[in-house]
């Protein structure tokens, strides 16, 4: 599991430690690849600054999309059982099962 | 003749102002109540009814309850902060968010990308699919190495 946002390496790294979170944190602060994965929420940020909007996907070893979730509504995010879900689906699916 | 204390009017005030708090304040916390407001629409019904009680006392029995004024005044004020907050959490929370036609779909390839982790080390998507397991911040020995099976990319508005 990877998560990015517009925050920078430092606020990312505090977020982490204080939250005790073990996947890495990636920070996009120019929103080069949110823009090119079109994922820009234009003034979305705090003060009017372009951001991510929350989206999740699912990416398969060979670099494959198997499952996207772009929610339209900013309330309602992915559930942990619908990304653990479509991993199951890919994993059975492709036969490399454990 | 002293006139009652119109406690109807109060406590619906009250009930309705915590079901609205409540919201951000708690009930965010659980998925399901915070995808709709099934904890908090009842409270707010229950505060509304409470304060329609409690004004019809005041203008049916002004000689037994106080409250013809106060109580308007609530019952307005409770019934504009309901319908700006369910509006809002309802309505407005769909009306937020770009559409985003051009984002990666299924079946098709993740666009690459480089970026620095929180620790500045640069993390590629590809490297990361193709080499085993790691957490960052995880001590080599302690977790036995896995091939990768897949990535789930989480995209944050951040600001935490």
């Amino acid at each position: 599991m990877i998560a990015i946002s517009v925050d920078s390496p430092a606020e990312s790294e505090t977020l982490r430690q204080s939250q005790g979170y073990t996947f890495p944190i990636l920070s996009d602060a120019n929103d080069e690849v949110i823009r090119r994965w079109d994922l820009v929420h234009a003034h979305g940020g705090r003060d009017g600054t372009d951001i991510s909007r929350p989206a999740e996907f699912l990416i398969d070893s060979t670099g494959k999309v198997r499952w996207v979730n772009l929610t339209e509504d900013f309330i309602v995010r992915a559930r942990p059982q619908e990304a653990l879900a479509a991993f199951d689906a890919m994993k059975n699916s492709s036969g490399s099962g454990e | 003749m002293k006139r009652n204390w119109n406690w109807a009017v109060w406590t619906g005030a009250l009930v309705v102002l915590a079901g609205i708090v409540s919201y951000p304040l708690y009930f965010i916390r659980f998925p399901a109540l915070r995808d709709f407001p099934w904890a908090n629409l009842p409270l707010i019904a229950m505060g509304l009814a409470l304060l329609a009680v409690g004004l019809a006392r005041a203008f049916r029995q002004p000689q037994l309850y106080r409250g013809k004024i106060f109580g308007s005044v609530l019952a307005v004020v409770s019934l504009a902060l309901s319908g700006i907050f369910l509006y809002g959490l309802l309505i407005g929370a769909r009306h937020v968010l770009p559409v985003s036609h051009g984002a990666p779909q299924v079946g098709q390839l993740a666009p690459d990308f480089t970026l620095p982790d929180s620790r500045n080390t640069p993390v590629n998507l590809t490297g990361t699919l193709s080499s085993a397991f790691a957490p960052n911040g995880a001590t080599g020995s302690s977790t036995a190495a896995q091939p990768t099976a897949g990535v789930v990319l989480i995209f944050y508005r951040g600001y935490w």
